[in-house]
This record gives C-alpha cells, sequence and structure tokens, in this order.
C-alpha cells in the first residue's frame, strides 16, 4: 500500500480569526489579519481606528477575534497603541506585542501625524497599515494611498486621481526606525516571515500590507489573490525591507518584470484610462523600480 | 510639609503624591511648568511613571487613554487651545469610562491670541461626560488632583482640575504637601475591573447599534448622578486626614446674606474681598463659590441662596447667543423652586481683563438698584 503523504503547511494552523465576521467578498483586510496573527499568537493587543477592520470585526458585543481590541479614534491609531504598550508595562505585563492596525486612510492621511509622532520616539509598537487605496470603509473616496489614474467616488473618471501615491516608506524610512517591510496577502509566507521578524524587534515596527478590495476596486473576489500577486510581479508594489532606515534589503526578485496593464486591466476603477495614460504610468512605474533597485544596491 | 509653589506646580505634585503611572502631555502657555516638573520627577525617579511625550494634544490624550484602558492611572494637564483640539477623545474618554485625571489652565480662546484668563475653553467641554472642578488656590489645586482620582476611578468618569490661568498657574503660594504614605492610605492603587488584556480578549468601543447605545449612555448619567454625594464622601475623608474638607461649593458669608455673589476659580478670593468690605458699609454680602461645575451641585445651590434676596452671577465665560454659564445652571437649579428669587448674570474679565474688589462692588450697586434684571447679559468693565 502507497503510504499517505501529508501536505507539508507553510503556516500555522492555529486561528485567531474566526468566521462571522463581516467583511465582504475576496477582502484582502481579513486576509492579512489572519496572516498576522498567526505569526503573532495570542499575546497581542490590537488598536484599530475607523477603518474597514472597526466594521469586519463585527458590532458591540461580538468580536470575530481571539486578541483583545480598542477601538480607537481615526487619527490615533499609533498612540493609543503608545498608550496600552506604556499601561500595560505599568501593569507588570512587558510581553504582550501592542499593534496599531489601521487603513490607508488612518495612516497615510488623518493618522500621519501621531504615526510621525511615534516613530520619532521609537515607540515600542508594532504598526501594520493594511492598504486597499482608498476610504472603502465611508464608500470608496481617494486617500493620499490611492494610485495615480484611479477612479473612486471623489475622482469621478473625468477628473481622476492625477497625483502619484504617497511613498510611506520613504517617509517612515526618514524617521530611521528598526524594521519597515511592505507585504502583500498574495505572499503570505513572506507576510509571516516579516511579522514574526517584526514580533522580535523592539521599537517603532511598520508593515505595509497590500490588500485588495472588490468592491472599491471594481474587481472580481476571485481575483484579489492574483492581483496580490501581480502588483509584486510588476513592481507597482515591490517586497521589500527597510532596516534602521538605511539598509534596503528587496524579498521577491523578479526575473522578468511583468508590464502592468495587464493588471490595470481586471479593475473596473482604471478601466477609464487611454493606452497613452497608461504608458506614461508604466514609465513611473520603471522609475520607481530603478530607484528602489539602487538603494538596494547601494550598502 | 509645607512648600511655596506655583498653581502649576500643585499639579505636578497632586499627579506625583496620586501615584500617576502613565502621563503623557504636550506644551502650551500657561501649562508648562506642570508637565517640566513631572518630566523631571520620572527622570530622576521620584515618580514611578512613564512618560510619553507626544507631538499634539489630541495624541497627549488618546496616550492616556490607552494606558487607562491598560489599567495605568493616567494624568495630563493642558490649557485653551490644546484643551479643544482635545474635544474628540475628550468625548471618548467619558464613553470608554476611562477615568483620566486631567489639569486644565483657563486660557482665552484664539483669535486674537490670548494667554489670560477666561473659561471658555473648559466650559466648551461641559457635554464631554467629564466632572470638573475649578478651583481657587494651589493647596486647592493638589488636594483636588488627589481627590479627583479616587472620585473617577470610582465611577470611572473622568475628572478636570481647572486653574485661571496666572492669577494661579503662576502664582506663588504656601502649600502643605501631604505625605505619601497618608496619600497611599487616602487612595488605593487602580484596579479596574475589565481591562485591555490578552488573557481575558474583549473588544472595547466597536460599532454599537441603537439596541445597546442609549443604555451605554444612560449608565453613564446615573454613574454621574452619583458623583456629587461621592464627592462630598471624599471630600470629608481627605478633611478627616489632611483637615482640609473638599466639596461641592465654597460659601463665605451666605447665611445671612442679602446679596450672594455666585463665582467659580480665584475670582472667588475677590469677591470675598468685596464682600467683607460691603459688610463694612453695612451690606449684607456673601460669596457662593463653586467647585463642581460637572455634576452641578443643584441641591447645594438651592439650599446655600435659599434666604437671600438678589443672586448675582459673574461669569468670566459667555455662550453666545445665550448668556453666562455659571448664570444659566444657577436660574435652571431655581426654576420651579425658587422663581421669585432675581438673579442677575454679568460677564466680566473675558481674556483675562481685571476682575477686582471694586468690581464687586459696581456689581452689587448694580444689582440692589434694580428690582430685577433688564437685560439678559449684563456687562462689566467692557469699552463701548
Amino acid at each position: 500500500m502507497k503510504k499517505e503523504k501529508k501536505m507539508k503547511l507553510s503556516l500555522p494552523e492555529e486561528e485567531l480569526m474566526n468566521s462571522g465576521h463581516l467583511a465582504c467578498q475576496g477582502c484582502g483586510a481579513t486576509l492579512a489579519m489572519r496572516y498576522v496573527l498567526k505569526a503573532l499568537g495570542q499575546k497581542v493587543a490590537l488598536c484599530i481606528p475607523a477603518c474597514c477592520w472597526s466594521v469586519i470585526d463585527g458590532p458591540f458585543p461580538y468580536s470575530s477575534l481571539d486578541v483583545p481590541i480598542f477601538h480607537c479614534a481615526f487619527e490615533t491609531a499609533a498612540v493609543s497603541a503608545s498608550g496600552v504598550k506604556a499601561g500595560l508595562e505599568m501593569v507588570g505585563d512587558t510581553e504582550t506585542t501592542v499593534v496599531a492596525w489601521a487603513g490607508d486612510g488612518g495612516t497615510f492621511d488623518i493618522g500621519i501625524q501621531a504615526l510621525s509622532g511615534v516613530a520619532e520616539r521609537n515607540d515600542d509598537i508594532i504598526y501594520v497599515c493594511y492598504d486597499n487605496e482608498a476610504y472603502m470603509n465611508t464608500g470608496i473616496q481617494r486617500s493620499s494611498a490611492t494610485p495615480y489614474g484611479a477612479w473612486t467616488t471623489t475622482t469621478p473618471v473625468k477628473h481622476f486621481k492625477d497625483r502619484p501615491k504617497k511613498d510611506m516608506e520613504a517617509i517612515m524610512a526618514a524617521h530611521r526606525i528598526p524594521y519597515i517591510a511592505t507585504a502583500s496577502i498574495g505572499y503570505p509566507e513572506d507576510l509571516f516571515r516579516k511579522t514574526k521578524k517584526a514580533k522580535e524587534i523592539k521599537g517603532t515596527r511598520f508593515l505595509h500590507i497590500y490588500a485588495p478590495c472588490p468592491t472599491g476596486w471594481k474587481s472580481r473576489p476571485e481575483d484579489t489573490i492574483k492581483l496580490a500577486r501581480m502588483v509584486v510581479q510588476n513592481a507597482t508594489f515591490p517586497l521589500y525591507e527597510i532596516e534602521w532606515g538605511e539598509k534596503y534589503t528587496l524579498n521577491i526578485k523578479l526575473k522578468e518584470k511583468k508590464p502592468i496593464a495587464d493588471y490595470l486591466k481586471i479593475q473596473g476603477r482604471f478601466r477609464h484610462l487611454t493606452e497613452k495614460e497608461i504608458a506614461s504610468m508604466q514609465e513611473e512605474v520603471d522609475k520607481k523600480w530603478q530607484r528602489l533597485l539602487s538603494l538596494v544596491n547601494s550598502k | 510639609m509645607k512648600k511655596v509653589i506655583m498653581g502649576n506646580h500643585a499639579l505636578s505634585y497632586g499627579a506625583m503624591l496620586g501615584r500617576a503611572q502613565v502621563i503623557s502631555a504636550y506644551p502650551i502657555t500657561p501649562q508648562t511648568q506642570v508637565v517640566e516638573l513631572l518630566s523631571e520627577m520620572c527622570a530622576d525617579k521620584t515618580l514611578d511613571a512613564k512618560f510619553i511625550k507626544v507631538e499634539s494634544e489630541h495624541s497627549a490624550m488618546a496616550a492616556c487613554l490607552g494606558a487607562s484602558l491598560a489599567g495605568a492611572r493616567t494624568f495630563t494637564a493642558t490649557s485653551s487651545q490644546g484643551l479643544t483640539l482635545m474635544h474628540e477623545l475628550l468625548h471618548w474618554a467619558s464613553g470608554g469610562r476611562l477615568p483620566v485625571v486631567m489639569g486644565n489652565i483657563n486660557r482665552a480662546m484664539a483669535p486674537g491670541w490670548s494667554i489670560w484668563s477666561d473659561q471658555n475653553d473648559s466650559l466648551s467641554q461641559r457635554d464631554t461626560g467629564w466632572i470638573q472642578f475649578y478651583c481657587c488656590s494651589n493647596q486647592e489645586v493638589l488636594d483636588t488632583v488627589i481627590q479627583a482620582f479616587k472620585v473617577s476611578e470610582k465611577l470611572l468618569i473622568p475628572s478636570m482640575v481647572v486653574l485661571d490661568a496666572f492669577s494661579l498657574s503662576h502664582t506663588y503660594e504656601v502649600v502643605d504637601v501631604p505625605e505619601q504614605e497618608k496619600v497611599d492610605a487616602y487612595l488605593p492603587p487602580f484596579k479596574p475591573q475589565i481591562k485591555i488584556t490578552p488573557d481575558e480578549p474583549h473588544a472595547f468601543g466597536g460599532l454599537t447599534s441603537p439596541e445597546h447605545y442609549f443604555e451605554l449612555r444612560y449608565k453613564l448619567q446615573k454613574d454621574m448622578e452619583k458623583a456629587p454625594a461621592l464627592i462630598e464622601e471624599t471630600g470629608k475623608e481627605y478633611e478627616k486626614m489632611f483637615g482640609r474638607y473638599l466639596g461641592l461649593v465654597d460659601e463665605y458669608c451666605c447665611d445671612d446674606a442679602d446679596i450672594i455673589l455666585i463665582t467659580s476659580g480665584t475670582v472667588g478670593s475677590t469677591a470675598r474681598v468685596a464682600a467683607e468690605e460691603l459688610r463694612q458699609e453695612g451690606i449684607r454680602a456673601g460669596n457662593l463659590r463653586i467647585k463642581a461645575f460637572r455634576p452641578f451641585p443643584f441641591e447645594t445651590v438651592r439650599n446655600i441662596v435659599k434666604g437671600a434676596e438678589k443672586i448675582a452671577v459673574v461669569d468670566r465665560n459667555i455662550s453666545y447667543g445665550h448668556h453666562g454659564m455659571f448664570y444659566e445652571e444657577v436660574k435652571s437649579a431655581l426654576y420651579g423652586h425658587n422663581d421669585s428669587l432675581p438673579v442677575f448674570g454679568f460677564i466680566a474679565g473675558l481674556g483675562g481683563r481685571d476682575i477686582t474688589p471694586s468690581t464687586f462692588k459696581e456689581i452689587t450697586n448694580y444689582a440692589l438698584k434694580k428690582k430685577k434684571p433688564e437685560e439678559e447679559i449684563i456687562w462689566i468693565g467692557v469699552k463701548r
């Protein structure tokens, strides 16, 4: 008789996120939470400001997570986490990892001041931004994380987003914090490893997770993982780490950089773009990629 | 031990003796000495606390909320623009039932820029669900911070200890600084029943439907209604241990007074000097200083003014399109109980203009001359 071979799992089976949450179909943000909690384990306290996740978790008195949550004010995720950390330490708990868990609006826009303060002080927290590239919880309004060319309800097709996505990694690197990483829910093992690594570091750690949103991007729920892989393979959202604001490491090297057109084509938010516009966006991606490679190689 | 200290340092000593565990603050004139001294205390370990030196008052309060939720005793201090920047999070503190204690130095709101005293900063936080104490001396500031921790932690409602810019914040007075052991005996450590911990995961402050929200607010009000009795009880306990009573109000010669001057903050001591002088002139004046603005001591006020013929409320604040805010409260306290008692509403001293004993004499003479108030607001000392 043939010996049964069990598939080797690349992530732990244990779940800290339960079914019954309120996310849309194909939500990238839920996968981000699931993977991050798998890496951090149960000794965690989350600070969640206004964002999709303040709804996804479930209404009072329910919660879909097996870790405690402080639902905090929109612009305060980072510093609420600093407060929780300081408070826990003063009552004798030095072990719990305190995590600020915010969307792109709460990070790139309204929360950037408090985040900058936390990073400058190097407060001992992990800050996770799950990035779905617009204010999705309020119904798809542009944020400063919305990419050039995208439709949102406040950047209508006739006047689509005409400025590039804010370079959050560069801003965080300028704070000289110990650890910054980009990750994508399309690369769970990479995300898992980075979260584990972040957990072991003391000080401010910043994880930026790419999390597709079928509702806001007008993409098919079943394309979420595909999009989260394509965005890395076409270098729109490269996966890399920055240590102490200086040491850049590229994690997913690209033998062949894919064109962005295929990635744009399966998202309704880019449907209005002309070939000329796509060509100029491609140029921008190429330039940014070269800039990153030079940072990676300049050690 | 007796020390000569400024009002701001009285706040710092209060926080130190109260064994605040997490302090988070941002500097603003005229509050800075509060946090300077606390920084030193934390640095030299006189106080075993973490001091989070944030980039704004908004973050100062946010950090306090996080720390309080983790079960730590928290303190901050601010003033004026800083307090109003915190406004959103003041609601968060009371709604989250987090007993933060905060010192606020009353400073007028910009524009134009002013660093001088008036009460529009703290009084415009009236409906945020905070207990508010208005102090008259540096001793009272220090004592009240300690009492505020006790009251707040019992009710899970945050407290604001308010003092006037410069006339208290920067004025040096002799203050009896109590011994730490005695304060420890008065104020036990903060031990909340529920807090944020992975050992017992809860979600705090999540989406709350109309099914539940109403009851949470009802409970907050019900607990706020317990505050007057608790303030008196803890004030008496404080008197037993330290010899100083800390009540809802403070009265001076109100028993036989024909006219009672109602004030708040340091203006109270000025009113007393005026009342004394008026008594020498044969006018029986008294002063009722209201210390607790929230919860408002309706019953206490009603009882004290019972025998008076006239009431003059002096407000260093204004609700635009309405009246002075203490005037409103006093009228509301009397409504249906003592409707025939004439209550005059004066506004004086906005933006730090001096309120002197002669201001009170002018007010008294005005009120004595009229049978009842003829104007909604009687302006004192305004140039027009």
